[in-house]
């Protein structure tokens, strides 16, 4: 299980290459990798969203990251998680969040990597800021799945 | 007997800072808690925690726990 909180850009198609090189041990074992990529929009509710903050609570945010990913972890069997979020500053088109599982086989790996994902959204402690052209507003909650 | 007490995001803007040390906050609840602070009734949007965990608003705070308050959390 790897999860982490990032404060700068990252590239998600090469965290998840460097994940897999990592994992060695598991070849052969994984039949299905599944993952998710978040992305910053520049558009929510009818506005143009120029930028983003990212705030978190460090320490309940990794620990709640690791319970999530334990249960779910659990629950569906996986071999390996991967959780990367970003905090901070967020620009449109900067990943916010990739979350990868990797199984036996696709069924569990479609349902886990789903499933950390809306415990995340639920869960974890985090809040997005959102400078729109002339103002600051706090997003008040998810959109529906 | 004091206690940390954390706000974070819009709760944080609303109160002010970003943390305060309680020092007569030991066997309330963190409704009862939240209350004094925000001068407000409790309601279900503010989320609390103590010693970085979810807590249900009835949970009376112990001596050199960390309260934290908070909204629905938006990540992802």
């Amino acid at each position: 299980m790897r999860i982490e909180i990032r404060e700068l850009p990252f590239d998600p198609w090469d965290e998840l290459k460097a994940c897999e090189r990592d994992m060695q041990s598991l070849s052969g074992q994984f039949g299905a990798t599944a993952s998710f990529v978040g992305t910053m929009r520049d558009f929510n509710e009818g506005d143009n969203v120029k930028t983003m903050q990212l705030e978190h609570y460090p320490g309940m945010t990794e620990s709640s990251l690791e319970k999530i990913a334990a249960d779910v972890s659990q629950q569906y069997e996986t071999l390996d998680t991967l959780i990367i979020h970003r905090v901070g500053e967020i620009n449109p088109g900067d990943s916010i969040v990739l979350v990868a599982v990797w199984t036996a086989h696709r069924a569990a790996a479609f349902k886990a990597c789903r499933e950390l994902m809306e415990q995340l959204k639920s869960k974890a402690p985090f809040w997005k800021k959102e400078t729109l052209s002339n103002s600051e507003r706090w997003v008040e909650k998810n959109t529906p799945g | 007997m004091s206690v940390t007490v954390k706000f974070f995001a819009s709760l944080r803007e609303r109160i002010g800072e970003s943390q305060r040390i309680v020092d007569d906050a030991v066997g309330k609840t963190v409704s009862a808690l939240w209350t004094e602070i925000s001068s407000q009734p409790s309601d279900d949007i503010v989320m609390c925690a103590i010693n970085q965990e979810y807590v249900a608003q009835n949970t009376l705070i112990k001596e050199d726990d960390e309260v934290a308050f908070f909204p629905p959390v938006t990540g992802g």
